[in-house]
């Protein structure tokens, strides 16, 4: 049913995969940006994507929720299938908008709505109809907790969100992701705005929710991805390099690029 | 030498400091030309129009002697006139910017329709009436009343309220928008959720221009056939037995304030000039309310958003 990747070592056959990148090719117009993506997303774990300003990382990770849907010129080709129900998440058939509520985003900068703390977590559950007050207040409280905010924000949920430390707002726009038991959530270079405290914050953080929640994330700061990841996907020039436990991208890298960019001899 | 040095550069700082003390001077002297051009204006049309504005003054009709001529008919067929141009103006304009701003696609003809609607904003008003004269009051039978005469306007105001909208909305970030939509939300509900409580606003200033622009226009309202003396009141909108309600105003003819100004000034006799100068500070101070309360709402809202 599922074609082993091509170039992937044959100890990660172990993966119980959430989503599987096949074969993707993405174009901004006519600029080849994903050439030829292979990718399995494993269910519960991190997987980080490193590489060079430029390679395509964030490009990949946007298609993970559509996200290049809502601008004109972007084409996709070959498919992102989600395991649990076989759904190809780039088929035309398939609703952008449900894609982005099985797969929420957490951004690059904190980017809070400009209402109240609580309103903001509550959106996402808006957005899908929910009214009932007890409800939200459980799950907001929920998402809150899992964010590790609910102590520093619980006796001021009415305050607007602006108020936040960056940290904090980064934290926040975290838990609106997950008010909504998403099944994974995409981090676009979460902690690349916060400071290092904020940035250690998050980065816990993420360790506690892949617990519940696949976690797919981009970054330029390989020690986070050292930190935070158990597998890791090298990218360059918007090819799929090398993909691997993390331990062997960064200890036993397979390819000669790859070992140049964890070694920091460029990039 | 170093000593030298700084003297050479305090020289410099001190020759490129002129051009500040300068502009400083030029600058207050220009924004001086307008505050006191204005505030002579005012005083002048105060200390000719204070002592005619009484009770008296304002429930009157305009009649022969001017000392018992008022305002009634104008400044009813004002608030009236507005109430039909801001009903109409204000959710059409707001619909055309949401639409050419968020779903509309960018293309030549998006370009040709921006282009468009931001020279309509600079067409000369009584073009507008001469339009308004064909359109409303011949082709749809609407007469000289009240309901053509704010239509009229708000023909006038839509394109200002358009571009406003436009630019209040281009002002709220992407990083919103993709907030939004990352979290499910439909075009719609990011729209109606997000984008247009966050761009009230810069909205509301465009109401605000347009609406104060429409406030004093007297040329299309003359074009279409506005009266200059109106000794009755339309009907009233509000009735005491069902359906309480009543819309026969629309079709009554009318006049406004700033025609009101116009039939009084040229006429030959002084006692009617104070009796103008007394109508435009209402108008003044009509303008000025309404600006007021929309600057009023708009900081309410501002407050609650910031970036």
């Amino acid at each position: 049913m599922v074609e082993q990747t091509s170039g992937s070592p044959p100890h990660l056959a172990a993966i119980k995969p959430k989503a599987e990148v096949r074969n993707l090719n993405f174009y901004y117009g006519a600029v080849h940006a994903l050439k030829n993506i292979n990718l399995v997303v494993a269910e519960n774990r991190v997987t980080a994507l490193i590489g060079p300003s430029g390679c395509g990382k964030t490009t990949l990770l946007r298609c993970f929720n559509r996200m290049h849907d809502l601008y004109p010129g972007n084409r996709y080709q070959g498919e992102i299938v989600l395991d649990s129900d076989q759904t190809n998440v780039l088929s035309r058939r398939v609703d952008p908008i449900e894609v982005r509520m099985r797969i929420s985003m957490v951004f690059q900068k904190p980017n809070p709505f400009p209402k109240s703390i609580y309103e903001n977590v509550a959106y996402g559950l808006r957005v899908r109809g929910q009214s009932k007050r007890s409800v939200i207040d459980e799950k907001v409280e929920q998402a809150l907790h899992s964010a590790a905010l609910w102590e520093e924000v619980k006796d001021r949920l009415n305050d607007l969100a602006f108020n936040l430390s960056g940290g904090q707002q980064q934290r926040l726009c975290i838990a609106r992701a997950l008010a909504t038991n998403p099944e994974m959530i995409v981090f676009d270079e979460p902690t690349s705005a916060l400071d290092p405290i904020a940035s250690g914050n998050i980065e816990e953080l993420m360790i506690e929710l892949k617990k519940q929640v696949t976690i797919l994330i981009v970054t330029h700061n390989l020690q986070q991805a050292g930190r935070v990841s158990d597998y890791t996907a090298f990218m360059f020039l918007g090819e799929m390099v090398e993909f691997n436990e993390t331990k062997m991208i960064f200890n036993q890298p397979a390819k000669k690029q790859t070992e140049d960019y964890v070694r920091g001899r460029f990039g | 030498m170093p000593g030298e040095n700084l003297q050479e550069i305090r020289g410099i700082i001190a020759r490129n400091k002129v051009w500040d003390a300068v502009f400083v001077i030029v600058g207050l002297m220009s924004l001086l030309v307008g505050i006191v051009t204005l505030l002579a204006l005012v005083i002048d049309l105060a200390i000719d129009g204070l002592p005619r504005l009484s009770g008296q003054f304002f429930t009157s009709y305009a009649v022969r002697r001017p000392a018992e001529s008022g305002i009634l008919s104008a400044w009813v067929g004002t608030v009236l006139v507005m109430l039909v141009t801001a009903i109409a103006a204000i959710p059409l304009g707001i619909a055309s910017g949401v639409y050419l701003e968020e779903y509309g696609r960018k293309n030549w003809l998006a370009d040709l329709i921006e282009i468009n609607v931001t020279n309509l904003a600079g067409v000369p008003s009584i073009i507008y009436g001469l339009l308004a004269l064909g359109l409303f009051v011949y082709q749809f039978n609407l007469g000289e009343s009240i309901l053509a005469a704010g239509l009229t306007l708000a023909l006038l105001v839509l394109p200002i309220i358009i571009v406003t909208t436009r630019e209040a909305l281009r002002g709220i970030p992407n990083s919103i928008r993709e907030a939004a939509y990352a979290l499910g939300a439909s075009k719609w509900q990011m729209i109606w959720d997000h984008v247009l409580p966050y761009a009230t606003g810069g909205i509301l200033t465009g109401v605000i221009v347009g609406l104060s622009r429409a406030i004093g226009e007297t040329a299309p309202l003359i074009t279409i056939g506005a009266l200059t003396f109106v000794a009755f009141l339309p009907d009233s909108p509000f009735k005491g037995e069902f359906p309480y309600i009543s819309f026969a105003w629309l079709q009554a003819p009318f006049t406004v304030m700033p025609i009101q100004m116009f039939n009084w000034v040229s006429r030959p006799e002084p006692e009617f000039q104070l009796n103008a100068a007394a109508a435009g500070l209402v108008l003044i101070f009509m303008t000025l309310g309404m600006n007021a309360v929309a600057i009023y709402l708009r900081y309410q809202f501002r407050k609650r958003v910031k970036w």
